[in-house]
């Protein structure tokens, strides 16, 4: 409805009425809808068969002991759910606080090694996830550290620096520079600069950054898988190991409520999503 | 007044960790890839290029191609896909709402979007229920575990990695050029053929290297839904580091993933800088002349 006066708006202002953007029926119109159908049926089969009474394929009516179960008798699943959770916002915030200064660095000043710094903050993101896993995996064992949750937390904080990095960074190309000289010049030192005046500004950068990190780091499997140990199973593990070796109706039931989840988490965000797509 | 340059204050402790984190890793893969096989797994500190030569070995060069073919076949499905998608949700009056669609598949997780793939073409499935049910088929259709299904689940996971920079591109080209072509005579295949597809040159090389390299560095897709006949490169790379401790060659076929990545990548940067170029001479173009009609 808002959308639809905006666009009258904007046809009323330039005085001739703009072409209509959109006819009842075009080929690409028909692609968008077959991509949506193909994106979602494989998630509409697990909603339905979250509530499937029997445990094999055929459906034997409505039940929704597979949700029961999830909640109150799946407490290794809600182990690996509070360890993902530790991860996750343990190494956003890591990864925050060193991508962010790192950006503030090499977008106020010029110094030598400053395009190094810039490619090496890059190249996380560009190599496979398999290389970095299987490094990671080498150099722990190379230098003895034990598997676990350190290892992890070290490796979603290492894949995690360049999307905060580049948010940040492109946060701060956006604005003028001249008022930081201000404040240097109005006698505000280092400090007071860069908390009072380059953090206010920097914070939608930053806040995106960490969100960023957060769901890269509650979605990752194939880095974890390999410098994850005993003890430190992560909810994508979970359920990689549910797939691998029988599958439980739980899981079904635990899709469900994350893409309903993931749906929640979205709708809000649906008209900063351009934005998010022009940065992606 | 002067100012002392904290520069390289701020960029320390990201560097340090990466360094420590992110290059000496990757440093140590190098090594061992010229290093020999010990005898009871892991690597020798002798140097050698047998790791290298054992590249050329039949089994393993099978996956290559194999690696290639399934990368370039889901790349090429993918960006036909997501052209026209990314054109439907430009040109759409409720650009927030398609973008939406999109993304929820998109942001759910991974494993979820790989188990509902085998929860449909499982042999206890939805699809192989349902011919079941409308009597075509008595016994299981084995549609997992094979190459098909590979292609099939990769399309599904990286098509919004294709459609989002489409969408960004398309979304910033002038609709009006494409008017003014077809007032010209020109076809409406003709004239996005010849004067939306150059402009959206950048959005698709985006939207092939986005698809490309993640797909060609694949692990836990043919994992899941492959079988012994569509091991990628990557599935060898984990076999050789966790099962057959072969570290030289797991390093070696890493190093050699690496490098096709970091060729594609540079082709990506390299037409940015181009299509950056262009778009500001064009610029400067239309300051010099107000009726600028050559830019195209």
């Amino acid at each position: 409805m808002k959308d639809r006066n905006g666009a009258a708006a904007r046809c009323g202002q330039s005085g001739v009425p703009r072409p209509r953007r959109q006819r009842h029926f075009s080929f690409s119109n028909l692609a968008y809808w077959i991509t949506i159908v193909f994106l979602f049926l494989p998630l509409l089969a697990l909603f339905f068969y979250s509530f499937n009474r029997s445990k094999g394929g055929s459906w034997d009516g409505f039940s929704t002991i597979w949700y029961e179960k999830l909640i109150f008798e799946s407490p290794s699943l809600w182990q690996a759910f509070s360890n993902s959770l530790i991860i996750a916002l343990g190494s956003a915030t890591l990864a925050t606080i060193l991508g962010g200064l790192a950006a503030v660095g090499t977008s106020r000043y010029r110094f030598a090694g400053r395009a190094a710094v810039r490619g090496l903050a890059y190249l996380p993101m560009i190599l496979p996830e398999i290389v970095v896993g299987v490094s990671l995996l080498v150099f722990f064992a190379g230098i003895h550290f034990r598997l676990g949750m350190w290892t992890i937390l070290i490796a979603h904080v290492t894949f995690n620096i360049p999307f905060v990095y580049l948010l940040v960074d492109a946060r701060l190309e956006e604005f003028d520079t001249s008022v930081i000289e201000a404040a240097h010049d109005l006698g505000a030192n280092e400090m007071q600069t860069l908390l009072r005046v380059i953090l206010p500004m920097a914070l939608p950068g930053i806040a995106s950054g960490f969100l960023a990190a957060v769901t890269l780091s509650l979605e990752d499997f194939v880095i974890t898988f390999f410098v994850s140990g005993a003890g430190s199973t992560t909810l994508p593990l979970y359920i990689y190991s549910a797939i691998r070796f029988g599958v439980s109706p739980v899981i079904n039931a635990l899709s469900a409520v994350m893409v309903m989840g993931t749906i929640l988490l979205v709708y809000p965000l649906r008209n900063f999503l351009k934005t998010f797509a022009a940065r992606a | 007044m002067r100012q002392r340059n904290y520069g390289p204050l701020y960029a320390a402790p990201q560097t340090a960790w990466l360094l420590l984190f992110f290059a000496a890793p990757l440093s140590i893969i190098v090594a061992y890839s010229f290093m020999q096989k010990d005898l009871y797994g892991g690597a020798k500190a002798v140097f050698s290029l047998e790791a290298y030569k054992s590249l050329a070995n039949p089994a393993i060069l099978k996956v290559a191609f194999r690696t290639l073919w399934v990368s370039l076949a889901a790349t090429a499905v993918t960006l036909l896909l997501a052209l026209p998608c990314g054109y439907s949700i430009a040109r759409s009056r409720n650009q927030p709402m398609r973008l939406f669609l999109i993304i929820v598949p998109f942001w759910t997780n991974f494993l979820v979007r790989c188990y509902a793939w085998i929860s449909i073409l499982g042999n206890e499935g939805f699809l192989n229920d349902f011919l079941r049910w409308i009597g075509l088929t008595k016994e299981p259709v084995q549609f997992l575990y094979n190459q098909w299904a590979v292609i099939l689940v990769l399309v599904y996971m990286y098509l919004p990695y294709a459609i989002l920079p489409l969408f960004s591109t398309i979304d910033k080209f002038d609709f009006t050029l494409l008017e003014a072509a077809r007032d010209l005579g020109a076809s409406k295949f003709r004239a996005i053929k010849l004067v939306l597809m150059p402009n959206i040159r950048s959005g698709i090389i985006t939207a092939v290297l986005f698809t490309f390299i993640p797909i060609f560095g694949a692990y836990a897709v043919p994992l899941l839904v492959g079988g012994k006949d569509s091991y990628m490169l990557g599935n060898i790379i984990a076999d050789q580091v966790t099962k057959t401790k072969n570290w030289p060659l797991a390093a070696s076929i890493s190093v050699t993933v690496t490098l096709i990545t970091a060729i594609a990548a540079m082709v990506y940067l390299a037409s940015e800088k181009r299509a950056e170029a262009a778009a500001e001479k064009e610029a400067a173009s239309i300051d010099n002349s107000e009726n600028a009609g050559g830019s195209l």
